[in-house]
């Protein structure tokens, strides 16, 4: 358990070197930002106050905690693992004493810590001095909030690994990872919320554990779901993260025992 | 042997590099998917917000489909073309810069012809497919303006989305680390050009029309073709300025550019 620990203080700490990177990435998100309380204002203006349960106030902080979890829930291209594969840095890593899986896991929950603070509240704040957000009143909504977060994160890595991971049946990985980020950043509700997708297409989503990674923490903290409603979104996200966890792990032992090490 | 022509060397430079990306045809095949599903989901948002209202931002779907549609030509175009500026940090990272620098060749003409992405045409599929279901629904009166506006504005948006790829490329020189500033306004830029200008809040309406003119690529020539009035700050005869705008843009990019350039100093790469 330490060395996992350590493993995620390391990887906190590699990213706090880039702080050129930080401020062009807040700056960059709360542009994007004020661009997305132009969208759902329109669209709730000209529904006539509310829309889906959205007021302005709802939306905006919608909105914020979007551009805030972006970062951490890094909804970006990574192909560290990929191109270890290409590499073949793959073998190093699976002669370690620790586990390839548990170890990423480990470093990515300490990127995402970082980021959250670094590139995640400073845009929040922006927001919510310039355009206003709203938090829950009830206490339990920042507890589940932050397990929530959690386990997002979890389940945005766990799906990364696998894709990352098809580096080992195919050179041509970056693809993949292009077409998982489209279809990630749509049912996530990154662009618009789920609630206000036409009611097949929010069939689709939560038919995917996208919506776990972004809407779902976001519902918590903006105390959009509370209480029992809250505690069954939890639930789900945790069912999510068992069933990928698990496949990740299948596809990591088939993977394992496809690698041919050459020379050395 | 006689010397190649300028032109000759180019058509060669860049027809190489297309063959070089047909060369793997699974990969290609699956960064155009990619590239038509960015431009898929992106119009699934605005789907999305009107299967909510039947008017946003003062358009019904199909005008708004008009305005995306255009937008999503003209940075299709602009992408295919200049996209590759983007990797100038890696090229200042790893040194390779010296090396274009001693050739013959303008640098900007160098790093666009080093790899015109052909697969970045998936999304200028989209773009056009949806502009030719909704051309017909919208009940034009076809005058001389309007064939003017709809034949001309690709070209003149992809200059205006072409020149903020390359006031983003001079402004790497200067970032490296903090490249991802130029999204704000390559990417940020591209996303409020395919909206109804209307919807932007005030600020970013100034932004993305007067310093970066994004709005201008497609949503003014839009409002110009179909007979609307504008918003704030946004009067649609604005739209026949969208010539005047580019070259600003240019401009822009131009400066940036020049003082990138000269700021540049070799590492012995």
């Amino acid at each position: 358990m330490r060395t996992y620990l350590v493993l995620a203080a390391a990887e906190f700490r590699r990213f706090s070197t880039y702080r050129l990177a930080i401020l062009a990435g807040v700056t960059t998100q709360s542009v994007f930002g004020f661009i997305r309380v132009g969208i759902l204002f329109a669209a709730i203006s000209a529904a006539g106050g509310t829309l889906a349960g959205y007021d302005q106030q709802l939306a905006s902080t919608y909105v914020w905690l979007g551009q805030a979890l972006l970062a951490p829930i890094a909804l970006l291209g990574w192909i560290e693992i990929a191109e270890r594969v290409s590499s073949g840095e793959i073998a190093v890593d699976f002669a370690r004493p620790i586990d390839l899986q548990l170890a990423w896991w480990a470093r990515d929950l300490g990127r995402a810590g970082f980021q959250l603070l670094s590139r995640g509240l400073p845009p929040l704040f922006i927001g919510a001095v310039t355009i206003g957000i709203a938090l829950p009143d009830s206490w339990s909504a920042y507890p589940l909030g932050l397990i929530s977060l959690v386990l997002a994160v979890s389940i945005s890595f766990t799906l990364r690994f696998l894709v990352n991971l098809i580096a080992f049946w195919t050179f041509d990985v970056r693809g993949y990872i292009g077409l998982y980020l489209v279809i990630a950043s749509l049912f996530c509700g990154l662009f618009i919320p789920v609630h206000l997708f036409p009611r097949w297409l929010q069939v689709a989503a939560y038919a995917t554990p996208f919506p776990s990674m972004l809407q779902t923490p976001i519902d918590l903290l903006s105390g959009w779901a509370l209480g029992w409603a809250a505690a069954a979104l939890v639930a789900s996200q945790l069912a999510w993260l068992v069933a990928l966890f698990g496949l990740a792990r299948l596809v990591q032992w088939r993977a394992a025992r496809r690698l041919v090490v050459q020379g050395g | 042997m006689a010397e190649l022509s300028a032109a000759e060397a180019y058509r060669i430079l860049i027809g190489s590099r297309i063959r070089s990306q047909l060369a793997y045809r699974a990969s290609f095949w699956l960064n155009v998917a990619t590239s038509v599903a960015v431009g898929l989901v992106e119009f699934v948002e605005i789907y999305a917000i009107f299967a909510n209202v039947p008017v946003f931002g003062g358009l019904d779907l199909r005008q708004s489909a008009l305005v995306f549609a255009l937008a999503n030509i003209c940075f299709a175009l602009a992408d295919t073309i200049f996209g590759q500026l983007d990797t100038i940090p890696s090229y200042l990272r790893l040194g390779r810069l010296e090396v274009l620098l001693v050739r013959p060749m303008p640098l900007l003409l160098q790093l666009v012809t080093s790899e015109v992405q052909m697969r970045r045409l998936g999304r200028l599929a989209v773009g056009v497919l949806i502009f030719l279901i909704v051309l017909p629904e919208l009940d034009l009166s076809y005058t001389a303006g309007t064939v003017y506006l709809l034949v001309v504005t690709p070209f003149v948006g992809a200059a205006i989305y072409g020149a903020f790829f390359a006031t983003a490329g001079g402004v790497q020189f200067f970032l490296i680390d903090g490249g991802e500033f130029t999204s704000a306004f390559v990417y940020g830029g591209s996303y409020a050009g395919q909206l109804p200008g209307s919807v932007l809040i005030t600020p970013i309406r100034i932004l993305f029309t007067f310093v970066f003119p994004a709005t201008v690529t497609a949503y003014l020539p839009s409002l110009l073709i179909m007979g609307l009035p504008g918003p704030r700050f946004l009067p649609a005869w604005l739209g026949w300025f969208a010539p005047v705008f580019a070259v600003w843009a240019w401009l822009l990019a131009w400066l940036a550019w020049r003082a990138g350039i000269r700021r540049f100093t070799g590492a012995g790469g």
